[in-house]
């Protein structure tokens, strides 16, 4: 048993809609059930839902972006980064990729400028870009090229604990596998801890060890890949699987 | 070798590939026309064989908003008969939009310049009148967009917007036009058809949202449907129904539909055939399962390879024990 | 390859002629604009009055080229007050929202109300006129606008997937708000400025007109304008001069943000 870089026990979050305009009472929507897990490190958890389901009120609490949930969320170790899925809106389109991948080491303090610029370099050639996309802006960079950016910048301050919020969801299915392939590759060899949000059970399946199926702010079912895929015990997984043709 | 110039294909831009193509694709390329006159069960005959529902003839689309003009499609060649379920893949940039906007006659800005012959049913789409076209569109051409979000008016109500074409296009009275809303409304599987009726699209799901499309796309029951990546911004489940909804439509209304979709596996599972786009050029064309079985091209082998794999489900279930 | 934008081009050019002819004016005036001279009362065109001489006998030349300078100095002190307030109270209502946020966008709908040149009346009526307190009363009535444009893009800016990831990797607030966002709102900010700038030139000479703007002799296009009215057919130069110029100095920077506009 290795160490647990993650720890969420019984949070639940609440969500009041706003009807002050209809005239309705105010109603309190539950948008996490009790929600309990644990990351061990260098893992990589597939969370599987559809729009909807708290998928990202989840990721949002653990991020600590969102303040008001019961429960409990435990890190065990530095802050945890996360990937978002819309690779347009995730880079800042008025700063060069140099800047954005500087950034983190910036706000960390304690580096040399020499030293900033010899990681951003080798963080750009580890995502598979080259030194010369440093002076480049983002719109001069496709999806892929962009999501790949994102991963090198959220890797710049080696979290133990990646959030990665449909990364590919937004881009082509060959761009896709190239982009899995890299997560895969860096997380192999950083032994980072990925929790992979997607809707699409095959990327999910390519990329996960264990997997949990999230129904309404519920966790319907988790476990291992195989356990998951073939011997679903839900219905709800046994229609996503269905649907998915699989 | 004569079908290849006399359709215009032309090979893909990447050095090299001229050769292995040349080589290749006679094979490739092989027009499995077998498959063209594979029809539903029970509507052969119904089928008048000499005229094609579409005939897309060299098309050639080029933006000319920068100075030098691009070229979004190049040497298009399709056909289509009556009733016949055809997908298009392709990437994002590959052409597969432009096309099918062009074959729906909505591509007509000053920037963009069309070469080639789009025939439907016989009458060119790119060089009759706005008047001439007004017709078609709605009436026998219908398309669906990817963002059931931004392609329904906010403002009116749903009911409003599937009686639209119907407004257009026949003499219905009002009641006949609600009669037969509703009709299309349930038939595109919504319950409770008449609340849905009477409510605005921020009231409905996004899967909702697209079945009101659909719904409101088939109201004057159009002989062609080009829906451009329907499915994309829905959920899996509700992809899946979709899916089948149109699937259905098609085999009671006998609608031809042209499916666009970036989703190999989801044109598995609705067309019949399939064709391939890369930067503008239609690289391969055939039966879906013959594609999908021996895909002739590079790029078609990257994309089936890119549908991340999953062992044989039925194979291996129940092996995993709990 | 885009195509040439023209706009922004003569706008440039235009303005970048307008600039040379203030600062020419700062340090150099072929007479002094002020003094009188009784024998040249509506001298014509001479080598020595290059546009003649108005109603006191001074130099319409040489108070155009200081009266430029001092619309300019107005209007771009006005924008300069109300730029830098409006991305104060724009960035920091529109970032954190909430109660801070409610009240002061409620004063800012109060003051945005009024006229502002009514505003910078009362203004100038309670502290006086002068160059000086001009500036402050059209600034004052300027941040408004700014401020609204700021919040509204920041407002956009904040739910951006970039900033959240900026938190992430530990910059604070103030950082992403100065460093991350406010670049992103900059072009929008720029064409309305230049905007602004405008409407201040021309707010300048409206308050001379009315004479509570600069005050007399010190020259500005307004005040030259409410000289010349009573000479209107007598001498249409004096009016029409200082009209062209005004005329000129709005359209170089309209050009100029129209220009900007199409270049993002």
């Amino acid at each position: 048993m290795s160490d647990l870089v993650l720890e969420v026990k019984n949070v639940s979050s609440y969500y009041r809609e706003n009807r002050r305009l209809s005239g309705k009472r105010a109603e309190r929507k539950q948008v996490l059930k009790n929600v309990s897990f644990s990351m061990e490190a260098g893992e990589i958890l597939g969370l599987v839902g559809e729009s909807g389901c708290g998928k990202t009120t989840l990721s949002r609490a653990i991020l600590g972006f969102l303040k008001d949930y019961e429960g409990e969320i435990i890190h065990y170790s530095t802050k945890p980064q996360m990937i978002f899925q819309d690779p347009y809106g995730s880079l800042n389109p008025s700063k060069k990729l140099g800047w954005i991948l500087e950034e983190p080491l910036k706000n960390a303090g304690g580096f040399t400028a020499e030293e900033r610029r010899k990681r951003v370099f080798g963080m750009l050639r580890q995502t598979g870009l080259t030194e010369d996309f440093a002076e480049r802006y983002p719109s001069q960079l496709s999806g892929g090229q962009r999501q790949r950016a994102c991963i090198g910048a959220a890797l710049m301050s080696a979290p133990a604990l990646l959030i990665a919020d449909e990364p590919v969801s937004a881009l082509d299915v060959t761009i896709q596998a190239q982009v899995m392939e890299l997560l895969k590759r860096l997380h192999g060899e950083r032994n980072i801890a990925i929790l992979f949000i997607s809707h699409d059970l095959r990327v999910v399946y390519q990329m996960c060890d264990r997997i949990m199926i999230m129904k309404d702010g519920e966790i319907v079912e988790s476990g291992t890949r195989e356990e998951i895929y073939f011997s679903p015990r839900h219905e709800y997984t046994k229609l996503l699987l269905q649907a998915a043709g699989i | 070798m004569k079908w290849l110039e006399r359709s215009g294909i032309r090979a893909p831009k990447s050095p090299g590939s001229n050769e292995t193509l040349r080589k290749s694709h006679p094979t490739a390329l092989r027009l499995r026309q077998s498959t063209l006159c594979r029809t539903p069960r029970g509507l052969a005959d119904r089928i008048v064989r000499a005229v094609m529902l579409l005939e897309v003839k060299n098309l050639n689309i080029e933006f000319h908003d920068h100075d030098r003009p691009e070229r979004a499609v190049c040497g298009l060649n399709l056909r289509m008969e009556a009733g016949e379920i055809v997908g298009i893949v392709g990437e994002s940039g590959s052409g597969k939009s432009m096309s099918a906007l062009a074959i729906a006659g909505l591509l007509s800005r000053k920037d963009i310049t069309k070469q080639g012959e789009i025939l439907f049913e016989g009458k060119d789409i790119l060089n009759c009148s706005r008047s001439e076209l007004r017709k078609l569109q709605g009436d026998d051409i219908a398309m669906i967009f990817q963002e059931p979000e931004t392609s329904l008016n906010p403002l009116k109500k749903v009911g409003w917007q599937v009686e639209e074409a119907l407004r257009l296009h026949t003499d219905l009275t009002k009641e006949g036009r609600r009669a037969r809303a509703l009709e299309v409304l349930r038939k595109a599987e919504l319950q409770d058809a008449e609340k849905v009726y009477d409510s605005y699209p921020h009231h409905l799901s996004g899967g909702m949202r697209q079945r009101v499309m659909i719904a409101a796309a088939m109201a004057c029951r159009p002989k062609l449907l080009i829906a451009d990546e329907p499915t994309t911004a829905l959920d899996v489940t509700i992809q899946a129904q979709i899916v089948k909804l149109l699937k259905k439509i098609r085999e009671e209304q006998h609608t031809a539909v042209l499916f666009i979709s970036h989703d190999l596996s989801l044109i598995r599972q609705l067309c019949e055939r399939v064709l391939v786009m890369q930067a503008g050029h239609l690289i391969e064309e055939g039966a879906v399962e013959e594609v999908f079985r021996s895909p002739g091209q590079e790029y078609t082998k990257k994309l089936i390879g890119a549908i991340p794999e999953i062992p044989a489900a039925c194979e291996t279930r129940g092996k995993f024990e709990r | 390859m885009k195509k040439k934008n023209w706009n922004l081009l003569i706008g440039g050019l235009l303005s970048g002629i307008m600039l040379l002819f203030i600062v020419v004016g700062f340090f150099y005036t072929p007479c002094s604009p002020e003094a009188m001279d009784n024998a040249a009362k509506f001298a014509g065109v001479s080598a020595k009055h290059l546009m003649g001489c108005d109603h006191f006998g001074r130099d319409i030349f040489s108070r155009i080229l200081k009266g430029c300078g001092n619309t300019f100095i107005v209007a771009f002190g006005t924008v300069l007050i109300g730029t830098l307030c409006g991305i104060f109270l724009g960035a920091f209502t529109g970032y954190y929202g909430g109660v801070l946020d409610e009240i002061l966008m409620r004063v800012n709908d109060a003051v945005f109300a009024f006229p502002s040149i009514l505003l910078a009346l009362v203004f100038v009526s309670l502290f006086g006129g002068g160059k000086y307190n001009i500036i402050l009363a059209l600034g004052i009535a300027f941040v408004p606008s700014f401020a609204r444009i700021v919040r509204s893009e920041f407002i956009r800016c904040k739910n951006m997937d970039y900033v959240k990831s900026a938190r992430l990797m530990g910059a604070g607030d103030l950082r992403i708000m100065f460093v991350h966002i406010l670049p992103n709102v900059m072009p929008v900010l720029v064409s309305s400025v230049l905007i602004g700038f405008n409407n201040a030139v021309l707010a300048e000479a409206g308050m001379s007109y009315l004479g509570i703007g600069v005050q007399p002799p010190e020259a500005s296009l307004g005040r030259m304008l409410s000289e010349a009215q009573s000479y209107l057919f007598s001498k249409p130069s004096m009016a029409f001069l200082p009209g062209l110029m005004i005329v000129l100095l709005v359209l170089g920077f309209s050009l100029m943000s129209e220009g900007l506009k199409r270049e993002r």
